[in-house]
């Protein structure tokens, strides 16, 4: 009974006042992203605006909800939450409805359902439930894989499904095994990878070759040259020149054409301001013509006449761009950051393993998410269709996100009382 | 065995957040804030810069009847940077333009700017303009923007009007007013008046979407501007005199300018062989205007503003004047004449002798005027030869000879009155004299008038020696309120002299070389001349003014290789004063035959 009671009072104001706020200046920007003189009530809901407040306030009944449900129910049921996700995965793939290439949606009536968004939290789950286990020796092998087993299924799905952005999302779990105990050598590993795949597609692979081979013989200069340090650099090296080739044929190969352009694009090699670069040009444009103080609510021209395409979903960050200018692009960026560095504060206070290896999860798919999405907009990442939590039109996000939230928000309302 | 709390770790997943935001806020800094080409290309994206072409005023002619309107048309611009794919073969076809000129068009624009509008076609007509309006958007970065052009209800004075044309990078250079791409007056009034009848252009700033659909006015239309339609012009010509002249020059080469002598205002301004104004008009000028300009007879030279010819015989009063006014010629002085045997100057025509100047004017007698010239030469008494020469010469551009009229045309010529510099190079300072420069007392020699100075000595006449600067604009404005001042010249002559000289040309009218073509009603006052030409054929001249007693009108008649100037110049002159006096036309056949012949 004292925890019933005590729902309320032991919620974390700080991380439900960020997304109340997120999720109001998301449905405010939507209204000004595809405002129409026609139906200028913000909750006309024949319009994209009007639909989203009807997602916002069912999301709260969602939350909630959470709140009020058992909060062991969770760490309870998460694989067969996880395998009833899979499973719908698997049931999308056969009977599901393709909407712009993706064959990722259960179409039921006037309304579409993306299991992939919801995947994310049942996987999220499933991980906190593998690392809550009781005796969990991380040195074991078996150990190491079974968290990224259980990445790789729905990730893999969803790569099915022809939905590449979603399926690069569970690649942020590699945060949460890093916190797990994971060595700092495999986030190294993973910059050098990064830095090593964008090097081949700039410069070339023999290029690249040719500067591994050269700081590998500098290093044998200046380092102890004993057996073991020698064994490991022939091995690095190895693995440099086997990676650079394999990125060379993983594009020329496995990517489609539109990735290809769209990955020389954001690299400078090609300037596509029609095709491939269309976008991210007229995402530029929007969000560097709003200025220092933009050019105020519901004066953005770029995405009001549509310029900017997809700017009530994924470009949705153009619009507080073009209409709040710096100043407003800054608050938002600052309150995501706000938003991350609090989910991770919280779970850094939680004493159950279960509900510090959620938060993180939570955190990991936020930020690859944050990251992604304005990183695109500003013409720093590929353009990889995946929403701005909180902040992109869409229902089934805006369920996803709120439930991947308010399942962490519940977990630590009940940090005390499981002990 | 999770860790239960790992403080290092957590700072480092924290220390990533951090450092993406603060990335991401430094490049928003660097987009938003510090590279504003951004913001250029948003202005590109949505904002259309439209100019309103204001029409150019209307003319009309002194009696309200229009002369010049405007016809509207349609140029079709584009703005390279928005041309995305288009359906070039349908958009070529509409536009009637081959796949290759389409290309052309692009590429010139995109070389201009890709981000300021050019013209891609000019002046479509409201047809095509009708099939594109409804495919517009179909077409990104292309717009239409509405012009004027000049249209000519009568194919009549094309000299007078000139013609309108897009300016010169020279002139965007020099006046900012102009941009790429207006219109401006080129000759004739149109450049004359320019400032009167451009306007003043006004300019919409529009919004379009991305389908290039407009979407309404930037900022509600507070940085729109209305374009001010022109003024519009009422001439001093008489639109029925013009057409009339212009009917009696066809198949002729010369001018004729009528004056209404108590005000300078032009009656009539026309210049053989014309062409129809509507030719140098829209996407067709600049073929018409090739053509003109190889036309061996020139049709593009405003003769009568800029031809020059010797004045021949109608010079002869202007030695009397001075004869007179100097008190080397009276009512009483004689000279003889020998007729073809005469010397220095032999005589074209046979009379008595001697004679005095009333003869001497009706029988356009040579020796006579010699005389006079050489005894003003010789002994007026100013000097030496050369100072009564200077005298001589100062009277004469008194009357408006050798120097600009000051009309409110421009490319007026000064024609000429040789200076006595000029003499003195030719032969040698002090080595020429009233013998050597004889051909002067005929109006022959190095003299030179338009037939532009011809007529304003007729008006001077008729004015007993003053005259207004001539000129074409009467009022300027819709209530006809504005009225230039133009400025009144008297010359060295007295009044009473001009009498003598006009009975004179009285004389000739009814006694001399004129008096075979008479207004029934009307007495002319007015002088032959018969130009010998040293490039061919003489020229065929005739000055006048009528009524006599109470002038209305003055008129020059020039008509090149024509002969006698009472053949062809005559006539004319006489059938035009008749139809302005008396508003018909009573010899039927003289008409029939002034504009049924052809001389050329």
């Amino acid at each position: 009974m004292r925890e019933r009671n005590n729902i309320f009072g032991n919620i974390d104001f700080p991380l439900t006042g960020l997304y109340l706020l997120l999720v109001v200046l998301g449905w405010l920007n939507i209204y000004a992203a595809v405002y129409n003189q026609d139906y200028n009530s913000i909750f006309d809901i024949t319009q994209s605006y009007g639909k989203q407040l009807i997602w916002i306030i069912s999301s709260l009944f969602l939350g909630l909800l959470i709140l009020l449900t058992d909060s062991r129910f969770f760490s309870t049921f998460a694989y067969l939450i996880y395998g009833f996700m899979i499973v719908l995965l698997l049931v999308v793939l056969g009977i599901g409805t393709e909407i712009s290439g993706s064959k990722s949606w259960f179409q039921i009536g006037g309304f579409s359902i993306q299991p992939a968004e919801f995947a994310k939290f049942a996987t999220c789950l499933a991980i906190a439930k593998f690392f809550s286990s009781q005796h969990l020796n991380l040195s074991l092998t078996k150990n190491k894989i079974i968290p990224l087993i259980l990445m790789a299924i729905p990730s893999g799905l969803i790569l099915l499904q022809n939905d590449t952005g979603s399926a690069l999302v569970y690649g942020s779990f590699i945060l949460v095994l890093y916190r797990m105990g994971l060595s700092g050598n495999f986030l190294l590993a993973g910059l050098l990878v990064v830095f090593i795949a964008i090097s081949t597609l700039m410069a070339g692979t023999l290029f690249v070759v040719f500067l591994i081979l050269g700081l590998a013989g500098l290093l044998l200069f200046f380092m102890k040259r004993n057996r073991k340090n020698i064994m490991s650099l022939i091995g690095l090296v190895i693995l440099g020149i086997a990676l650079t080739y394999s990125v060379e044929v993983g594009v020329e190969k496995m990517l489609g054409d539109h990735q290809k352009a769209r990955i020389n694009v954001l690299l400078g090699k090609t300037l596509d301001l029609k095709g491939a670069g269309y976008n991210v040009n007229q995402s530029k444009i929007a969000i560097g013509s709003g200025g220092f103080f933009g050019k105020g609510y519901l004066n953005g021209t770029q995405t009001k006449y549509n310029f900017v395409p997809e700017q009530s979903t994924d470009f949705i960050f153009c619009t507080v761009g073009e209409e709040w200018g710096f100043l407003g692009s800054t608050v938002v960026v600052a309150l995501f950051i706000l938003l991350l560095l609090r989910i991770v504060i919280v779970a850094e206070r939680q004493r159950s393993d279960f509900s510090r290896v959620y938060g993180y999860g939570v955190a990991s798919i936020l930020f690859f998410h944050f990251m992604i999405n304005i990183g695109m907009t500003i013409g720093l990442v590929p353009v990889i269709g995946i929403p701005l939590p909180f902040f992109s039109y869409g229902g089934s996000s805006l369920w996803a996100f709120t439930i991947l939230l308010f399942i962490f928000i519940k977990q630590d309302v009940n940090r005390n009382a499981l002990l | 065995m999770a860790q239960k709390s790992n403080v290092s770790r957590a700072q480092t997943v924290i220390a990533i957040f951090i450092v993406i935001g603060a990335i991401y806020i430094i490049r928003l800094f660097y987009i938003q804030v510090i590279d504003d080409s951004y913001t250029l290309s948003a202005n590109n994206n949505v904002l259309r810069y439209v100019t309103q072409y204001p029409a150019r005023g209307l003319v009309y002619d002194r009696n309200g009847k229009l002369l010049v309107y405007n016809e509207a048309v349609y140029d079709l611009m584009v703005l390279p940077a928005q041309v995305k794919e288009i359906d070039t073969a349908e958009f070529c076809h509409l536009l009637q333009i081959s796949v290759e000129g389409f290309r052309e068009r692009l590429n010139k624009a995109k070389k201009y700017s890709r981000y300021k509008p050019s013209l891609f076609e000019k002046q479509i007509s409201k047809e095509t303009y009708g099939y594109l309006e409804e495919k517009m958007y179909r077409y990104k970065g292309f717009f239409v923007q509405p012009r004027t052009l000049r249209k000519y209800p009568k194919a009549i004075g094309a000299h007078l009007f000139g013609y309108v044309g897009e300016v010169t990078q020279g002139i965007i250079d020099k006046n900012p007013y102009y941009k790429s791409g207006d219109y401006i007056g080129v000759s004739g009034i149109e450049k004359a008046y320019e400032e009167e009848l451009r306007g003043i252009k006004g300019l919409k700033i529009k919004m379009v979407d991305v389908h290039n659909r407009e979407v309404g006015s930037f900022n509600e239309g507070k940085h729109d501007t209305a374009s001010i339609a022109g003024q519009d012009l009422y001439l001093s010509i008489d639109g029925d005199l013009q057409e009339y002249g212009e009917k009696l020059m066809a198949g002729k080469m010369g001018s004729v300018v009528a004056i209404e002598p108590s005000t300078g205002e032009i009656l009539a301004f026309i210049s053989s062989p014309a062409y129809d104004p509507n030719l140098l008009v829209g996407r067709v000028r600049g073929k018409n205007f090739k053509l003109l300009s190889e036309d061996s007879v020139k049709p593009l030279l405003n003769r009568a503003m800029a031809g020059t010819y010797p004045p021949g015989s109608t010079f002869k009063m202007v030695n009397d004047l001075i004869g007179l006014q100097e008190g080397l010629l009276t009512l009483d002085t004689r000279y003889t004449c020998q007729g073809k045997g005469s010397s220095p100057i032999r005589c074209t025509h046979d009379h008595q002798s001697p004679l005095d100047v009333y003869v001497a004017i009706n029988q356009s007698c040579n020796p006579f005027h010699w005389q006079v010239f050489k005894s003003f030469i010789n002994n007026s008494g100013h000097g030496s030869i050369r100072d009564n020469y200077v005298s001589w010469r100062n009277h004469v551009m008194s009357l408006g000879f050798g120097k600009k009229l000051g009309t409110d045309l421009q490319f007026e010529l000064s024609g000429n009155v040789p200076s006595a510099e000029t003499f003195d190079k030719i032969y040698g300072k002090g080595h020429w004299n009233s013998m050597t420069i004889r051909s002067l007392s005929i109006g022959q020699g190095e003299i030179l008038v338009t037939p532009l100075q011809l007529a304003n000595y007729a008006v001077t006449m008729a004015n007993r020696g003053t005259y207004i600067a001539p000129h074409v604009v009467k009022t300027i404005g819709t209530s006809q309120s504005e009225k230039r001042v133009f400025a009144t010249s008297v010359s060295t002559i007295d009044k009473k002299h001009f009498e003598i000289a006009i009975e004179g040309m009285r004389q000739v009218a009814t006694l001399g070389t004129a008096r075979w073509s008479q207004i029934e009603g009307v007495t002319m006052a007015g002088k032959t001349g018969t130009a010998e030409n040293p490039h061919g054929d003489d020229h065929s001249l005739y000055m006048a003014f009528a009524p006599a007693e109470n002038p209305k009108i003055a008129i020059a008649v020039v008509i090149e290789n024509a002969g006698f100037g009472s053949t062809w110049a005559l006539p004319i002159a006489s059938l035009m004063m008749e139809k302005y006096i008396t508003g018909t036309i009573k010899r039927p056949a003289v008409e029939e035959k002034m504009m049924t012949s052809k001389l050329y």
